[in-house]
Order: C-alpha cells, then sequence, then structure tokens
C-alpha cells in the first residue's frame, strides 16, 4: 500500500498496517465534518507520525500512482475541508 | 468515506482527466513533459522568491535590533544624566521594538521552514520528471499496441500525482509569502518614514532630543567654564601688561573731563 503525505512524498506501508490508520481517519474525516480544529489537529498528528513510522519512503524518480493521500503536515481544518470538497483546489 | 481514499481519488480522477483528453497518448507524454518543466521552473521561481522575503526578514529584524541597541545607550546616557524618566521612556520603548523583533523572528522561522520543503519538492519533482523523461523515450520507441497505453497511464499517473502536489505546495507558498510581504512591506515604510520612532514613543517627550538637550546644555557649561579659565588668564595677561584693550579705550574719553579738573585743582 502506497500512501501520500502531500508535501513529503511517497510511503511504502504494509498492507496489515491499514487497520490502525482507519481508526485515526475515521477520526480525521469526523473532525473535518464538524470542523473540529483541535479534534483535527490530534488525531491528524496521529495520522502522520503512523504513516511515517511504518513507511519506507519511496526514491524519488519513482513513478508510481498512491493507494492513499494526506493533506501537508501543516493543513488546517478548513483546508482540509476545502481539498475535499473542491476538486478545483488541487492544481493539474 | 474515508478521508485519505477520498484524497486520493481526487488525484487520481485528476491524471485520467488530462490522460484522456489526448486522442494518441504518445503525445501526451510529451504535453505533460512540457508541462513538467515548466511547473519545474515554477517551484525554482518559488524557492527563490521565499528566500528573497527571508532576507528582507532578516535586514529588518537587524535594523530594529540597532534601533533597540541604540535606545538602550541612550537609556544608559540619561541615567547617567541622573533622568530616570528618560531612562524609563528610552526602556519602554525598546521593549516594544522586542516584541517586534520577536515576530519578525517568528516571520523568518515560517519561511525558512518554507524554503527548505520547496527545496526539497523542487529536488522530488526533478527527479520524477528526469525518470519520466527515460521512460517515455522508451514508451514510445516501443509503442505498438494497446497494452502499451497501460503503462503510459501507470507512468502519467505517477508524475500527474507528483505535480498536483508540487503545484499545491507552491500556491501554499505563495499565499504565504503575500502575506509575509504585506505586513514586511509595512515595516519597511515605517522604518523608511522614521514612523518606527514615534510608533513606539509616548508622545508626551522624546528622548533624542531631551539627550541633546541634556548634553547641548552640559556642552555649554563646558564651554562656559572654558570661557571663564580663559577670561581669568586674560584679565591676569591684561594686569601683568599694564593695560586691557578696554580700559585703553576707555581712558582717552575719561582723561579731557578729568584733566580741567585736575588742572583747575592743582
Amino acid at each position: 500500500m502506497i500512501i501520500r503525505i502531500m508535501g513529503e512524498g511517497q510511503f511504502e506501508l504494509p498492507d496489515d498496517s491499514a487497520e490502525g490508520l482507519n481508526a485515526l481517519d475515521a477520526q480525521v474525516e469526523s473532525a473535518v465534518e464538524s470542523g473540529d480544529d483541535d479534534a483535527f489537529a490530534a488525531a491528524f498528528a496521529q495520522l502522520l507520525e503512523r504513516v511515517r513510522a511504518h513507511g519506507a519512503a519511496i526514491a524519488d524518480d519513482a513513478l508510481v500512482d498512491s493507494d492513499l493521500v494526506l493533506p501537508p503536515s501543516d493543513a488546517t481544518v478548513d483546508e482540509v475541508a476545502r481539498l475535499l470538497g473542491d476538486e478545483g483546489l488541487i492544481p493539474g | 468515506m474515508s478521508m485519505m481514499k477520498r484524497m486520493g481519488m481526487i488525484f487520481r480522477s485528476k491524471a485520467n482527466k488530462a490522460l484522456d483528453r489526448a486522442e494518441d497518448p504518445r503525445e501526451t507524454l510529451d504535453y505533460s513533459y512540457t508541462k513538467q518543466r515548466e511547473l519545474l521552473v515554477k517551484v525554482r521561481r518559488g524557492v527563490a522568491d521565499v528566500a528573497t522575503s527571508r532576507k528582507r526578514v532578516e535586514l529588518q529584524a537587524t535594523q530594529l535590533q540597532q534601533q533597540g541597541d541604540k535606545l538602550h545607550e541612550q537609556a544608559q546616557k540619561a541615567l547617567a544624566a541622573g533622568r530616570e524618566d528618560l531612562a524609563r521612556e528610552a526602556l519602554t520603548r525598546r521593549s516594544a521594538l522586542q516584541q517586534q523583533i520577536a515576530d519578525l523572528q517568528t516571520q523568518h522561522a515560517n519561511l525558512q521552514a518554507e524554503e527548505e520543503k520547496l527545496t526539497l519538492a523542487s529536488q522530488r519533482l526533478q527527479a520524477k520528471v528526469e525518470a519520466f523523461r527515460t521512460k517515455k523515450e522508451t514508451l514510445k520507441a516501443s509503442y505498438t499496441a494497446a497494452e502499451a497505453q497501460t503503462r503510459i497511464g501507470e507512468a502519467f499517473s505517477g508524475i500527474s500525482e507528483e505535480m498536483s502536489d508540487v503545484g499545491l505546495a507552491v500556491e501554499r507558498a505563495e499565499d504565504k509569502t503575500a502575506q509575509m510581504q504585506a505586513r514586511a512591506g509595512a515595516v519597511d515604510e515605517l522604518i523608511a518614514s522614521g514612523a518606527l520612532e514615534d510608533v513606539t514613543a509616548s508622545p508626551n517627550s522624546d528622548i533624542d532630543r531631551e539627550l541633546a538637550a541634556l548634553s547641548a546644555g552640559s556642552d555649554v557649561d563646558n564651554e562656559l567654564a572654558a570661557l571663564k579659565q580663559q577670561l581669568g588668564t586674560g584679565e591676569r595677561q591684561a594686569l601683568e601688561g599694564g593695560a586691557t584693550p578696554g580700559t585703553a579705550a576707555g581712558a582717552p574719553v575719561e582723561e579731557p573731563e578729568r584733566q580741567p579738573e585736575k588742572g583747575t585743582g592743582a
């Protein structure tokens, strides 16, 4: 499973690590929906940390697309909501 | 649905749309490569822009620091002259400056972090663009059947994702530097107009002027003392010489009036 953290690069994670990620992902998701800054910051930081800790960085010159994508580590809850809501926000 | 999955889908749909637009996937490869080169230029320009902003903030912090040092000196002078009120005023202004310097230091740290992020993004993109160029040539040379389309699609979506990521990073960096440049512009104007001293000054006193007056006062005292000393020496010289210009000039005027009295008296 390949996960991109925007602004940091791609990480390869063993498929069985998805379990722990899903719970945190769900917390982030509901925090984004309710616009809860604190809950978002806490869950998002843990999610990023887990991906970095369990993942191996993919070489810069590898051309592979990711299964999952995470927003930049300094993104706010509003920014993530906009990233998800409006496709036009992501360039390309 | 999961946030990570939704984000991933948004990226993939971007790549697919771009790929679907071209009739011949090989055209897409060349077109995408051009876009990649353009984005690389843009990221490098972004790094340079952030660096410029960082240097500007550095310069401002140095200028404010010098202003703060000057106020500290003024406080010392004022205290030496027994003017605790002025010293207090100088230190109060200095502490207002310290807050602005701290704010600039925070901005500086943010810009530095942004610069590092963009530099790394530029390196990653550079590596991927190089890999894409090699792959593109191989794919074009061996392009024979529909099966190759799949491989083109893979290479394309791999780089397309990176480009979306880097593109957003550049936009975010631009937003951040634009905000900071607006603030930096305001500080520059303050420094240039000298208004900073007025802004942080209390309305009722101007340390510079009062200290100047103080030192002017002591200059006057010194000059007076020097003059007195000269005058003292001059008087002695006059006594030793028998006459001073003042008495020499005054004597002939008085003499004719006295002379007849003396003459009649004698």
